[in-house]
């Protein structure tokens, strides 16, 4: 075309990017990539490899090795052995390691980007203006986290070996998601690249090489699926940190319980964007480029259902489709496009199928006329309409370029449809009224709000989900904690079975007639569904009293009751503080009842009972103290505005007790969850139910609004299954033996719900410093961080 | 239509030899293409901007597009012909107006133009803009050219003359020659949201214009938020604006990209409500072909090619047309210029 064409025309040309510099890269390595360990490369045990290609034009672009059983076995014997030394190395030392290589991914940083581009299909503009800086900010951030520990995580150390899986959508941002926090913190890593996009990584390593980085700290080992389950089937893996499906999340889980391991998933997501009438619908339009036509879809928190209210759905739909026509579709290595290759072949027929579902259940498809290119692996911009929230393409993720679309009438029902999924990764939600975007944020079950933005990303700022979008949060403070654990005094007791023997056989048909024990449902007593009661037994042997058989029904109508109790969960910490108080105030007038059940039960002496009863309301005191105090934080990532990190309650919260210390360790258990606005489901210790069913009778004598506090006597491991297999509970604490530890972690899969489990190890209760304490406060919340953009001034 | 030139809204006091001022027949103009609507309030009151939104499109805007090579040369010489080659200083003579208008009718030198291929499409730059007083002189000096002549008016760049002198100073413009006026507006109604009075006011600039393009300037700089800039925008198209333009050049801030997007939006939105197309100039502060690039790719995608020529959009600047004629001459001889290489304007 001449210049005076052009001049007519006025089209866009081609602007490529240059790739000389990384095929000669390429080139070198031509004979393809080893396994980094312990600071070298070394061959796979097993002599197989797969490829790498571009799935823009089908190029192969290198030969990666699939890292077996015993290259993993080597890679985390390495970082074992690295580990101690690295963590001595002290903060300072370790900041200097991560300011290397933040200083060393930026000189390198259009290599990386052109790789990145190459490799996995994404535009040069994404992977040079976000990618990389984002995933040099990471490292610079977590620099400073580094320097920071002794003094501002100083009661905290490093959990040792970490296992890392990495999905192919972000792959170098990922690893540094991944690897600078878990560094900082004084962990060695495991790191194991998604197989279609392992190029990155294999150019990370060697800037670590570059960056002189002690061996081990840092190893990398490609392969595919199999790789990644030896890794976290590995017993010398302290913590397993993936992010990817929730398929593959929920197998981790599975694999992973009874393990010991820490875990921490960032998954799956169907992100509602919420458009107001009162929105600047320009400016939302371009909010859902940046949502669902970034990294061609291919994003987990990717806005991928656009809620807009009715009144305005016909006008911003039209706005939508002008846009897209400008949408550029083609080689990722031109700088003018916009929407780049899917990352491999199954994906695009991923994507085309669920679009047909969708079709097929009557949603409208609308793409815009530009045509993809015919070679390569492209799927084009599309637009759903008409999309009723039964249809497939509502619920499932497409992990595409494909947007569905829903209206709503109210704000109300705008967050209902917000809230109608399994996921809760985030949220972007559009209205020029502030007062409405602020109310609105907090109902929304996500992890990450934003406020009249989207796809936001800062190392400041934690990034995880809700419900089955995992749990753990990467960013800021609250993903450092992601990587440490509390330092640990003495050596730790296990737990054991209690040893009372009954001396003469309990009697089935007659229940005491001095007390009937009933199960404490929805603030009443009620009876077991089974109509069946269980004995207790004295700590002497003798029948200390009957309570009733919870079954899974009870559970159920507890759930459910707990379920209608949402309010306190909007409740202010001032209000719930004061039921705390309250109930210690009841609990100090029933302090000789109590310290003799006590004494009746577990056989202490009555001092010993009745210090127990008094750390009972110094417990409650804790904790009513704390609940208008755990404050969030006020993030302040690079733009004109905040993040809001706010400690929000789990929800419903399913906790089993322990033997030990019956009320003070139920005490320490339910208060704390309570204080944070969880409502709770309370399985006692089988051995001492009695002490809760008489502790239900200060409950409701202490104001505590009905179905905030449930308790359901039984079978503790029988019930706990049935609450960890419940998919409105959203977490679980339990604390028993290593075994109930064990199948509370496999029953929780289902929906995926936060567990705190105890493995076994026995908490001394009395011991203000295991008994209590920020821990609690942190398990009993998740942090939601909400981006309030501003400014209306120029 | 506009083509009644009769100043309707004017007090009687209006004296009477005003309205004969403009004298030309509707038949030697085209139509005009935005004849304005009645003031619609709620199109002014359901405008949302979100400044942020539109400050992280501008940034995008930017690495987004990118144009090179003979892409780069052709769109540079696009914005060569919507250039308003503008002087507008109190030491303006009729030299150096003779001068500026020599460089609007050639405004790069025979080699580049031919080394481009481009000599046929005879590139001139969209018009000249010059003070009341220097209007005479450019029409002359642009004679046998159709490069019009664009004064600044209305008690430029304050707006705070009598309405009368405002609404005289349009008329003499055009009497003199001028075919395109670029007024000022009265920054108070804005900022204390006196749509009707804005309307009013802009309505009876533009009966003064007559067949003349009226070019409404609204001083984006001084209108404090982009909301304002967006309402004041809409109010001035409904009031008939053939152009909006954000600056006079004369305030701290002038044209920048934010105000820019939002002003292009509610083109846009007019656009969609009326039918009716109105053009674009930023003004004041845009000296780069750099600059000027992103400009023209913000017009593409936002309003389409039907934007991209001298009748719809225009850069009102002094010194941008210097930077491009040396990008054009690296172009050509893949050496950079300097600047006493092309002649000064």
């Amino acid at each position: 075309m001449s210049i005076a064409e052009i001049f007519d025309t006025m089209s866009y040309g081609p602007a490529p990017e240059s790739t000389s510099h990384v095929e000669a890269w390429l080139e070198q390595h031509q004979q393809g990539f080893q396994l980094f360990i312990n600071g070298e490369w070394v061959k796979p045990a097993q002599a197989e490899s797969f490829d790498s290609t571009n799935p823009a034009n089908g190029e192969h672009l290198g030969t990666l090795a699939q890292g077996g059983e015993s290259d993993i076995d080597a890679a985390v014997n390495a970082a074992r052995a690295a580990q101690s030394e690295w963590w001595a190395l002290g903060g300072h030392g370790r900041a200097r390691y991560l300011y290397a290589i933040a200083r060393l991914l930026q000189k390198h940083s259009r290599r990386l980007a052109v790789l990145e581009s190459l490799d996995n299909g994404k535009p040069i503009r994404e992977t040079r203006d976000i990618d990389v800086p984002q995933a040099v900010r990471h490292f610079y951030h977590h620099a400073g986290w580094a320097q920071l520990q002794e003094s501002e995580l100083g009661d905290f150390e490093a959990l040792g070996v970490v296992g890392q899986i990495i999905p192919w959508n972000f792959p170098l941002l990922m690893l540094a998601w991944k690897i600078a926090p878990a560094l900082a913190a004084g962990n060695c890593v495991v790191l194991k690249p998604a197989e279609y996009t392992s190029l990155t990584a294999m150019m990370f390593a060697e800037l670590c090489q570059e960056a002189g980085l002690p061996p081990g700290v840092v190893n990398i080992v490609t392969g595919d699926g199999r790789t990644g389950a030896f890794l976290v089937d590995h017993p010398d893996v302290n913590k397993l940190a993936f992010t990817g499906s929730t398929e593959v999340g929920r197998q981790i889980r599975e694999r992973t319980s009874g393990s010991g391991k820490h875990l921490t998933l960032e998954l799956g997501g169907k992100s509602p964007f919420i458009v107001f009438d009162d929105a600047d619908l320009d400016g939302a339009v371009e909010g859902l480029v940046d949502a669902i036509w970034f990294n061609q879809g291919q994003v987990c928190c990717a806005g991928s259902r656009l809620l807009v209210q009715e009144g305005i759905a016909d006008r911003l739909l039209e706005k939508v489709k002008t846009r897209m026509e400008t949408l550029r579709v083609g080689d990722p290595l031109d700088k003018n496009t916009d929407i780049g290759a899917i990352v491999d072949p199954s994906q695009k027929q991923r994507i085309d199928s669920l679009v047909q579902r969708g079709v097929s259940e009557g949603a409208i498809l609308w793409q815009p006329e530009q045509l993809c290119p015919s070679e390569g692996c492209f799927y084009p911009p599309t637009l759903l309409t008409e999309v009723e929230s039964s249809n497939v393409v509502a619920s499932e993720e497409i992990f595409g370029p494909v947007l569905s679309v829903m209206t709503f009438r109210t704000q109300a029902e705008a967050i209902a449809l917000a809230n109608n999924t399994r996921y809760g990764l985030a949220a972007s939600i559009w209205s020029e009224n502030l007062n409405r975007a602020l109310d609105v944020a907090p109902q929304v079950k996500a992890g990450v709000i934003w406020v009249n933005s989207t796809n936001q990303f800062d190392a400041s700022c934690g990034f995880g989900g809700y419900k089955e979008s995992g749990f753990g949060r990467e960013g800021g403070r609250e993903g450092m904690y992601a990587y440490l654990k509390d330092k640990t005094g003495s050596e730790p007791k296990a737990t054991k079975k209690s040893a009372k023997a009954a001396k003469k056989t309990p009697s089935q048909s007659l229940p005491g007639i001095d007390q009937t024990a009933k199960l404490y449902i929805g603030g009443k007593q009620v009876r077991p569904d089974s109509g069946y009661s269980l004995p207790v037994l004295a700590a002497d042997g003798a029948q200390a009293g009957l309570v009733g058989e919870g079954n899974r029904k009870d559970i159920r109508n507890a759930v459910e009751a707990a379920f209608k109790a949402g309010s306190w969960s909007n409740s202010n910490g001032h209000n719930r503080a004061q039921i705390l108080y309250f109930l210690a105030e009841n609990l100090t007038y029933r302090e000789q009842e109590l310290a003799r059940r006590l004494v009746n039960l577990t056989g202490v002496s009555d001092a010993q009972a009745v210090r127990e009863v008094q750390a009972s309301v110094e417990r409650l005191f804790f904790y009513a103290a704390w609940a208008d105090k755990y404050d969030g934080a006020v993030h302040q990532p690079p733009i004109k505005g905040v993040a809001l990190a706010m400690n929000e309650p789990l929800g419903i919260l399913g906790i089993g007790c322990p033997d030990e210390s019956p009320l003070l360790s139920m005490v320490s258990l339910l208060a704390p969850a309570v204080a944070m606005g969880n409502r709770v489901v309370l399985v006692p210790s089988r051995e001492h139910a009695l002490i809760a069913t008489d502790f239900y009778q200060l409950l409701e004598t202490s104001d505590v609004p009905s179905g905030v506090i449930n308790i359901v006597t039984g079978e503790r491991e029988e019930l706990m299954k049935v609450l960890a297999e419940h998919n409105q509970v959203d977490a679980i604490w339990y604390q028993g033996d290593a075994d109930g530890s064990a199948m509370v972690e496999a029953a929780s899969v289902s929906n995926l719900k936060r567990t705190w489990v105890n493995r076994g190890r026995q908490i001394d209760w009395l011991a203000n410093d295991d008994g209590q304490g920020k821990e609690f406060l942190r398990e009993a919340t998740q942090v939601k961080n909400i981006w309030v953009p501003y400014g209306d001034s120029i | 239509m506009a083509e009644n030139s009769k100043v309707e809204a004017l007090d009687a006091s209006q004296p009477p030899e005003l309205k004969e001022v403009s004298q030309h027949s509707a038949a030697e103009h085209p139509p005009l293409l935005n004849p304005g609507t009645d003031l619609n309030l709620e199109w002014v009151t359901d405008i949302r901007v979100n400044q942020s939104a539109v400050e992280r499109r501008c940034a995008t805007l930017k690495t987004r597009r990118s144009l090179k090579k003979d892409w780069q040369a052709a769109w540079l010489l696009k914005a060569v012909s919507c250039i308003d080659l503008t002087t507008l200083s109190g030491d303006d003579t009729e030299g150096r107006v003779r001068r500026l208008c020599s460089k609007a009718r050639h405004p790069l030198r025979q080699d580049i133009a031919e080394a481009l291929g481009v000599e046929d499409l005879h590139i001139t730059t969209g018009a000249v803009c010059v003070y009341h007083a220097m209007v005479e002189e450019a029409v002359k000096a642009l004679r046998g050219t159709n490069i019009p002549v664009a004064a600044v008016s209305t008690g430029f760049p304050a707006c705070l003359a009598p309405l009368e002198t405002r609404l005289r100073e349009i008329e003499l413009s055009v009497a003199a020659g001028a075919t395109e006026i670029d007024i000022v507006i009265s920054r108070r109604f804005v900022l204390n949201e006196d749509w009707q009075a804005l309307y009013d006011e802009v309505k009876a600039y533009r009966q003064a214009c007559g067949h003349a393009h009226m070019k409404t300037i609204i001083s984006t700089g001084q209108l404090a938020t982009l909301n304002n800039v967006a309402r004041a925008s809409m109010v001035c198209m409904m009031a008939g604006a053939d152009f909006i333009k954000t600056s006079t050049g004369m305030e701290t801030v002038n044209a920048t990209l934010p105000v820019s997007l939002v002003m292009v939006r509610m083109i846009r939105r007019y656009f969609e409500l009326t039918g009716y197309p109105v053009g674009f100039k930023p003004a004041g502060g845009i000296s780069t072909a750099k600059d000027a690039l992103v400009y023209l790719v913000m017009i593409k995608e936002e309003l389409g090619n039907d934007w991209l020529n001298p009748e719809m959009f225009r850069f009102g600047a002094s010194s941008l047309l210097g930077d491009i004629e040396r990008q054009l001459e690296h172009h050509i001889s893949g050496r950079y210029s300097a600047a006493h290489r092309h002649p000064m304007a």
